[in-house]
């Protein structure tokens, strides 16, 4: 058996295969995992990570190869067996019941229980309650999930995988959804791992994450095996390069121009937008040309100011102008009429039908561009239309009638931005325009944003990706508690002064 | 290579299946039954078989619309008894309306209803499922205030003509399916609301940041439905003579089961109209065909369940085929 550092192997994939109808997910994919390390798996969308972590699982099987686990082959047939062996996951999509407390989801499927079967609810909340404390955050193990942010979910879902005391935690994009301040925290329990001699495979999206807690990265790339170095070996550009297969040279488009050129005419304004509870006094204008920025913590409101904007809740105070000229907006459908435009940051729930085809996702905004006699669907010129969008936006796929939810992530995200481009709108707001996709749809995207601003719209882009927000924005708006804290012109960005604006 | 041959040709028979599985398992049965009961392949049969599929299948197709939301309808049955004794009633020798007027009135009536669960759905944000199943007792109530219990007689010929006269050699209301049917496929699939229908029951939300009114669409889908069952009410006590407060009973059940059949989910955002017309045939032409036999109606039931859920996995199978 092979040792490093006088330690054994913990976990061994060799050579993994495993095929979907029309796709190879896996070809011939090796992987040493060691105890106490922090193993960062790496790769676009698409490169095969969660399919290899849903095989340690026990979701999927392999077709070919093998896992030696402590020595032994090891076969798993559903989670339940790796959880048991050992093995246990944090998924990317959070998994928990809404109904149920903190405490129940955080004993599902192993209660304790009395001789009897009742199930000794006081004793479960307290040891719930010693994890959160010990750890220093801030819930109560007799909350409901559904009352929960998303970080905090994120948070008990992440306490519940290394509860099980497992050996071997792969965290799948553990921080997609958390504040900086959780991710310190994550860290913490991450090098406690680390002490207790167990190891971590660690994937997500975030370089700066993956060189700060990655002992070891392993890069795999359209189901391939590419390379895997101790991560000292590796740095930003080299590991981009390999995971990409090729160097992605200007990532921010903007960067590259003189200090940018909006014009200073307003296309769109709000004044004084409140709602209490969530954001106050909120008063911006943009520019035609420009890309605002705008940057805050979760719970900073920004999400609510843009869903205020765009006519998803009504504001309580303040107005909202579209070329200097006051609008009333009261749903979407008066938002997309004023010549507003909304990617949403969550494209499974508020961006595309996940069951439907590319084409109707695509058309279904600005359907009356394909009606005849204003109710009747016009096929060809739908057709049409549609075969445009794909092509210019270069979507990925077989067919344009195949359904979304068949697409990697990066593509569901061009699809969200075919269809709002359609309708040409004045102004774009983007709430995280690139979560949770690949650094080649990535640049894409921002070359698109380029491209758009250029021709003269206006775009309002929410981002919690400093590098991102620093390398397209012209200018940054900062909130903190609902109220607008900083503005900093593209001359004056930091990633110190924006981030301290965000927390005073 | 023999193995592979049939190997290959076991593919394209399951994907046959697959794609068109609802009508080939439809041609399948007629096949079958043609074979082994004498009676039952001859034009005067299918035009039974039609003619007794006919009202349910117009109500099914609202009901589809309603799936296709997301929704469900179970009042179905209620309303098409409250509006078959209101139509019925002003078409008596004691009341004597012109037809139109019992008609619209009827199918008045069956749009409000409707319209009613609508509105408890869309703004009141009732679930579809409570709204329409207080709609049920609510409407069979309202049909037995009306006529005190009793049902409505004496019916004047030109209105129970609609449920027994013929154009040419077809039976009415096999013209007015036909009808309703047409509409319903060109308005599903032809059309900016047939779009819009489908992406409320996909994804809400996402139709919502689309611009689409999302509440009206829901609204609507119901009005639509309460149409229908009017529509087969008058059909039903025009066939029957009577206007029955206690009839329908049950429809409710064989029309969703026909648009699950037919390929419709009940989370919303698929299926078709034409699927629910063939799953109201396969029904159909079971019963029928059953009943030739001799098979008695309790094993029948039984068969339905079953053809039931082997749709839905026919149904899976096609989806993975993808």
């Amino acid at each position: 058996m092979e040792e490093k550092e006088g330690k054994q192997m913990l976990l061994e994939i060799r050579h993994v295969r495993k095929e979907f109808p029309g796709v190879v997910a896996l070809d011939d994919v090796s992987l040493e995992i060691f105890p106490g390390e922090v193993h960062a798996l790496m790769g676009e969308n698409g490169a095969g990570k969660s399919t290899l972590m849903k095989i340690l699982a026990g979701i999927y099987k392999a077709d070919a190869g093998e896992i030696i686990y402590k020595g032994e082959p090891l076969t798993v047939h559903n989670p339940k067996d790796s959880l048991e062996q050992g093995i246990s996951i944090i998924h990317q999509e959070l998994n928990m019941i809404l109904d149920m407390t903190v405490e129940q989801n955080l004993f599902l499927g192993r209660e304790l229980a009395g001789k009897t079967g009742v199930v000794k609810t006081k004793e479960l909340v307290k040891r719930a309650q010693e994890q959160f404390d010990e750890l220093g955050i801030a819930i109560r193990a007799t909350d409901k999930i559904r009352d929960l942010s998303v970080a905090q979910m994120q948070m008990v879902e992440i306490v519940k995988a290394t509860s099980y005391n497992a050996d071997v935690i792969i965290m799948d994009e553990p921080t997609s959804a958390i504040t900086d301040h959780e991710v310190d925290k994550l860290f913490e329990m991450i090098e406690t791992l680390k002490r207790q001699n167990k190891a971590v495979i660690y994937i997500s999206h975030k370089m700066d994450e993956i060189f700060k807690i990655a002992d070891r990265i392993t890069v795999l790339r359209d189901g391939k095996y590419i390379d895997s170095k101790p991560s000292s070996e590796f740095d930003h550009d080299s590991l981009v390069y390999c995971m990409v297969g090729r160097e992605l040279k200007d990532m921010y488009p903007r960067d590259l121009k003189e200090e940018a050129a909006p014009v200073g005419q307003e296309i769109f304004s709000v004044k004084d937008l409140t709602r209490e509870k969530e954001f106050h006094e909120i008063t911006f204008q943009v520019d035609k040309g420009e890309i605002l920025g705008i940057y805050g913590l979760m719970g900073a409101g920004r999400t609510e100011l843009m869903e205020t904007i765009f006519g998803l809740r009504r504001p309580d105070r303040g107005t909202i102008a579209v070329h200097g000229k006051e609008v009333q907006i009261q749903s979407p459908k008066s938002a997309i009429k004023n010549g507003i435009a909304f990617v949403s940051e969550d494209r499974k729930l508020f961006g595309l039908d996940l069951g439907a085809s590319i084409r109707t996702n695509i058309t279904i905004v600005y359907l009356k561009k394909i009606l005849k006699l204003r109710h009747l669907l016009d096929f060809k010129k739908e057709r049409k239309l549609v075969d445009e969008a794909v092509e210019l936006l270069r979507i990925k796929t077989p067919s344009k009638e195949v359904r979304v939810n068949t697409l990697s992530g990066g593509n569901q995200q061009k699809v969200v931005l075919a269809k709002w481009l359609l309708g040409d709108p004045e102004v774009i707001i983007m709430d995280e325009p690139t979560r949770g996709i690949d650094v080649g749809a990535k640049a894409e995207i921002y070359k698109l944003m380029d491209k758009l601003a250029s021709e003269g719209k206006a775009i309002i882009m929410i981002s919690s990706e400093m590098p991102e927000l620093m390398g397209m924005s012209d200018r940054v708006l900062v909130l903190h508690e609902g109220a607008l804290t900083g503005e900093f012109k593209r001359a004056e960005f930091s990633q110190e002064a924006i981030l301290a604006s965000a927390i005073k | 290579m023999n193995t592979k041959k049939g190997q290959k040709g076991k593919d394209i028979f399951g994907k046959i299946l697959g794609k068109y599985g609802i009508y080939v398992a439809l041609i399948l049965m007629v096949a079958v039954l043609a074979i082994i009961t004498p009676s039952f392949f001859n034009t005067q049969n299918f035009i039974n078989v039609l003619r007794q599929i006919s009202i349910k299948a117009v109500m099914a197709i609202g009901v589809t619309i309603v799936i296709m939301t997301g929704g469900i309808d179970l009042s179905v049955g209620s309303v098409l008894a409250l509006s078959a004794v209101i139509a019925t009633s002003f078409s008596t020798s004691d009341n004597p309306h012109p037809l139109a007027i019992s008609l619209l009135l009827g199918i008045l009536v069956g749009l409000v209803c409707g319209a009613v669960n609508g509105f408890c759905v869309a703004w009141l944000k009732v679930a579809a499922f409570i709204a329409t199943l207080a709609m049920t007792t609510a409407a069979r109530g309202l049909a037995m205030i009306y006529t005190n219990g009793r049902p409505v007689i004496n019916i004047l010929p030109e209105y129970t003509n609609i449920g027994n006269g013929f154009v040419g050699a077809v039976p009415i209301p096999i013209i007015v399916m036909v009808v309703v049917i047409v509409i319903a496929v060109y308005l599903m699939e032809f059309t900016k609301y047939g779009r819009y229908i489908r992406a409320v029951g996909g994804n809400e939300q996402a139709a919502l940041v689309s611009g689409i009114n999302v509440k009206l669409i829901k609204f609507s889908a119901y009005a639509i439905a309460g149409a229908t069952c009017a529509i087969a009410g008058i059909l039903l006590s025009a066939r029957t003579m009577t206007g029955q407060p206690a009839s329908g009973e049950g429809y409710e059940l064989d029309a969703i089961a026909a648009a699950v059949i037919g390929g419709a989910s009940l989370s919303g955002g698929v299926g078709t109209i034409s699927g629910t017309v063939v799953g109201m045939l396969i029904l159909g032409v079971l019963t029928n065909g059953l009943d030739m036999l001799g098979v008695s109606s309790y094993y029948q039931q039984v068969i339905k369940g079953v053809i039931i859920v082997a749709a839905v996995l026919l149904d899976r199978k096609k989806h993975s085929n993808e």
